[in-house]
């Protein structure tokens, strides 16, 4: 078992073995994506029952407890493909890392953004400084930092290595999110979804929005690895694999 | 369905402009997101062919 898993490790650090098995990968993604998010928004759209005190403004949580769910769990393998990067000096882990952080950054805006309007009729305010809002506006900046680092270096392996150290730092941002609700009196309701309890909400409700959370981790594999592979393109294109593969489709 | 009528569902209960605002701008993002990979793959494949003619000029 650990043997497997070791070689599969090495493997996995190969770019060009990266690149062919990504490949294979990405239509069985890209396809459970579009049905589960098809599916899953039809279904939280027009079938699942309005909230009784909210009315269908409730609605908007199929796509903002997603999106805040992925922005949390982007950070964390960030971070942990930005530490292997780091010890073991991958490669591909340092392009994956790289590729995660504009991805987390466009979920960590949609998460914000979306609950800025479902607050609105909510709340009546577009935005509170709430400990969990201002927690999530803080991962914001911490997607941005990043991105700046990974463009701020000539050398790759620097931008790598700085990206890493920020995103390994940045995690304590992460507990501090999920728990926000529970230390600080907030305006924000509790998680939808625990590990050790039932959903309050009814099935009808929370079935489209467990479809939706899976179709989001289904669409962030698709883009990660489309994002990697241009990375391996772009990096790799002196070795003769790459010169080959892309003048076969030019 | 929940909703009896297209324009009710369009209607949301009053709450139609928040609703369509956050699911129109979370599409157009996503789609973006899709986008930009793509088009970045096709420019990598028209900078390799522009360097091979360069060196088929050369030799």
């Amino acid at each position: 078992m650990w043997k497997t898993f070791v070689a599969w490790f090495h493997r996995m650090g190969s770019p060009k073995w990266f690149y062919e098995i990504t490949g294979r990968w990405i239509p069985w993604f890209a396809a459970a994506a579009v049905l589960l998010i098809t599916v899953g928004t039809t279904w939280g759209l027009a079938f699942a029952p309005a909230d009784y005190q909210q009315g269908n403004s409730f609605r908007i949580i199929y796509i903002h407890v997603p999106a805040a769910i992925l922005a949390q769990s982007i950070f964390f393998a960030m971070a942990i493909a930005g530490g292997i990067g780091l010890i073991w000096k991958m490669k591909v882990a340092d392009m994956v890392a790289k590729s995660c952080a504009p991805i987390g950054a466009t979920m960590t805006f949609i998460a914000l953004f979306t609950g800025a309007v479902w607050g609105k009729p909510t709340w009546g305010a577009w935005w509170v400084w709430d400990a969990r809002l201002t927690s999530m506006l803080i991962l914001l900046f911490l997607y941005f930092g990043v991105i700046a680092l990974q463009s701020a270096f000539d050398s790759k392996q620097s931008a790598a290595r700085a990206s890493a150290i920020l995103s390994l730092v940045g995690v304590v941002n992460i507990p501090i999110i999920k728990y926000s609700v529970d230390w600080w009196n907030t305006l924000h309701q509790p998680a939808t979804f625990k590990l050790t309890e039932k959903p309050a909400m009814p099935p009808e409700m929370w079935m489209p929005l467990l479809v939706m959370v899976i179709g989001f981790y289904c669409f962030f594999a698709v883009v990660l690895m489309m994002r990697t592979r241009n990375e391996i393109l772009e990096r790799e294109k002196r070795t003769q694999w790459v010169q080959g593969l892309l003048s076969e489709k030019g | 369905m929940y909703f009896e009528s297209f324009s009710e569902f369009l209607n949301m209960g009053g709450h139609g402009l928040y609703v369509w605002m956050a699911y129109g701008l979370s599409a157009v993002l996503l789609a973006i997101n899709v986008v930009l990979p793509i088009m970045h793959k096709g420019q990598l494949v028209k900078e390799q062919a522009r360097k091979l003619r360069r060196e088929q000029k050369t030799s």
